[in-house]
């Protein structure tokens, strides 16, 4: 839930402005608010979640309400609305990936990094969840981590663990 | 083997950059329409061509264009639906991933038979590699001369642009995504009015599959005439089949329509067979929205003829023993699968994605799914599978978008098919959380069809 009293100050890099910039310019004189999605992305790879004061600054930035984020962020499942581990990984749980081990692969990832789904590892490297068909049924299971949204098809429970070590290990 | 025009060069090492396309007979479509045929005309070819949306809806590409309002002095947009997200369908996520071009030079060839001077990829946001791969060749094409002002020296000025979603099936509809292009959530429209007529920005808006726009392509360099001697009947040409669950190769083909399921499912050429040696015990033809079927009205029709990968031969029988080839996602089941879970599955996918206007979507797809689950999790009452049948049919066809019917569908087809085996998870309850009901008798032939003399 949206706790707006919560605001710690957010600032945008120039670079992540910059970028911005660029996302605007794509659509008609006026229509600046069809940039919302696309900017909500970059503001989360950046800052790792939308905080309330993230996303005032985007409204302010694209000159419209608050509100109409609000409605935007909390409408879409890839914005998070509260910080996540660095890497959340999304493992498609939907039916085609289930007939290939999605399931049991969910609660060996559940067991190995020892947390439920949606919480974070007392590192503040790890969150999992189960996310709905990624579009990719043919390769299954599959799970995609962002902020870039690497893609890890055909997986089974040794290939996770090499995943998350390497991923471990890379920090 | 069948021919390919979609991916025939897919294999080539090197064919997602604008060069080896090019070497490859790339961009010739694009050379072809803008330098001898006029917009009308491109129309007219896509038209003869049969083509029909290879999003799920079927509906005559060609017949969508012309109906596309063009009052003076304002913009007219194409749209490029790649928001796949229906469960079994990847073929556009290939498509993109593997041969980008083929997309951008569909998206500039219709764009000028639409007169848009401006038009969008809406790409689901979870595809931020097929983003950037797509970015990465519209540069390419820029650079080249075959994107922005004065295309070819033919005068035609076209600006293309990816924009990403933000993770939300309903967005794959076509008004829920153009309010989702312009910033908002993705609820759908009410319509009339249709986006041919008030579309993004309130202007005339075409919106299309990834793959139907690929498709004029090789419409406009062989011609509609020819497009349309390739399938069957009113399913020309070749479609993009996504093949998932259990078997030997699962994966993205490109067939000729009209080839018989037991031979996409069989042949060594497309899927190979079941996997681990084991027997099909139902599929979903279409993607997760179309009616399952179990094994033997998959293969064969009522009447005991053999079934076709075709629009006309997969609904063929109506929802009393057929289905839809919808996006052409193929998913297929195994003996060892349990048809009461994976229709649970199916009913949490629709109760997340919809989008929550219409109260008998938003509630209905609530219930299934908590009626479902205490079925599957032996918890059921014999009266909850009429319940589910009652509370599908009052979803299908009162919701403003067709996802109610998409959520309704798989629940009423699989208790239509399967009901024995949902009888089973209520009689045995322990049983059933432990143990599958098998293949029974879904995969017994059809008796051949008796003609009675009057």
């Amino acid at each position: 839930m949206l706790k707006v009293e919560e605001q710690q100050p957010v600032e945008f890099s120039p670079a992540l402005i910059e970028k911005l910039g660029e996302i605007v310019k794509r659509y008609p004189e006026g229509k600046q608010k069809s940039a919302l999605l696309p900017v909500l992305h970059e503001v989360q790879a950046e800052l790792g979640w939308l905080s309330p004061a993230a996303m005032s600054k985007v409204a302010a930035y694209l000159n419209i309400q608050d509100i109409e984020v609000y409605e935007v962020a909390t409408f879409y499942s890839m914005y998070f609305l509260k910080p996540q581990g660095k890497y959340m990984l999304e493992v498609c749980r939907t039916g085609p990936c289930c007939l290939v081990g999605a399931e049991k692969l969910m609660g060996h990832i559940e067991n190995k990094l020892g947390v439920k789904e949606n919480e974070v590892t007392a590192d503040g490297l790890f969150s999992w969840r189960g996310v709905e068909c990624l579009a990719a049924c043919g390769y299954g299971p599959v799970l995609q981590i962002g902020p870039e949204y690497t893609f890890y098809e055909n997986l089974n429970e040794q290939k996770v663990d090499e995943l998350i070590d390497n991923l471990k290990n890379k920090v | 083997m069948a021919r390919k025009l979609l991916l025939e060069h897919i294999n080539v090492p090197g064919i997602n950059t604008l060069d080896v396309y090019r070497q490859k007979g790339g961009y010739r479509a694009v050379e072809k329409a803008l330098k001898t045929l006029t917009p009308d005309e491109v129309v007219e070819e896509v038209k003869k061509s049969g083509l029909r949306g290879r999003g799920g809806a079927g509906f005559p590409t060609g017949m969508k264009w012309s109906f596309l309002a063009k009052p003076e002095g304002v913009a007219r947009y194409l749209v490029c639906n790649a928001d796949e997200s229906e469960p079994g369908t990847f073929k556009d996520r290939y498509l993109m991933t593997h041969i980008p071009h083929a997309l951008i030079e569909g998206m500039i060839v219709s764009s000028f038979a639409l007169g848009a001077n401006t038009s969008y990829i809406y790409v689901r946001g979870e595809m931020m590699p097929q983003i950037r791969i797509l970015e990465r060749a519209i540069a390419e094409a820029k650079n080249a001369g075959f994107l922005g002002k004065n295309i070819l020296g033919s005068g035609y000025d076209l600006e293309l642009y990816v924009q990403p979603g933000g993770g939300a099936y309903i967005c794959g509809e076509e008004t829920a995504l153009l309010e989702s292009l312009e910033g908002k959530r993705g609820n759908p429209r009410i319509k009339p009015p249709f986006p041919a007529i008030a579309g993004l920005y309130g202007c005339p808006t075409v919106v299309n599959n990834v793959e139907s726009i690929a498709a004029v392509v090789p419409i406009i360099n062989d011609g509609g005439d020819e497009y349309a001697k390739i399938g069957i009947g009113r399913s020309t040409g070749t479609k993009l089949i996504s093949a998932s669950g259990n078997l030997v190769r699962p994966g993205v083909y490109e067939i000729d329509l009209g080839l018989p399921v037991e031979e996409f499912i069989y042949s060594d050429e497309y899927c190979g067979g079941i996997a681990n040696g084991k027997r099909l015990k139902a599929t979903v033809a279409g993607g997760s929205s179309v009616p399952i079927l179990p094994a033997n009205l998959t293969l064969k029709l009522a009447n005991g003829e053999p079934r076709l990968m075709s629009y006309e031969s997969l609904s063929e029988g109506g929802f009393a023993t057929g289905t839809m080839l919808g996006s052409g996602g193929f998913i297929a089941f195994d003996e060892d699968q349990c048809i009461v879970r994976n229709t649970w599955n199916f009913s949490r996918f629709y109760h997340h994605e919809s989008c929550g206007q219409c109260s008998p979507c938003r509630e209905g797809t609530g219930w299934m799914e908590k009626v479902l689950h205490r079925l599957e999790y032996g918890h059921g009452k014999m009266s909850d599978i009429d319940l589910l049948v009652d509370v599908s049919k009052k979803i299908e066809g009162n919701t403003i978008c067709p996802l109610g019917d998409a959520a309704a569908w798989p629940v009423a087809s699989a208790i239509r098919h399967f009901r024995d085996e949902f009888e089973w998870h209520v009689k045995e309850p322990v049983k059933s959380l432990n143990t599958n009901y098998g293949l029974a008798n879904y995969a017994e032939p059809i008796a051949k069809a008796v003609t009675t003399e009057n």
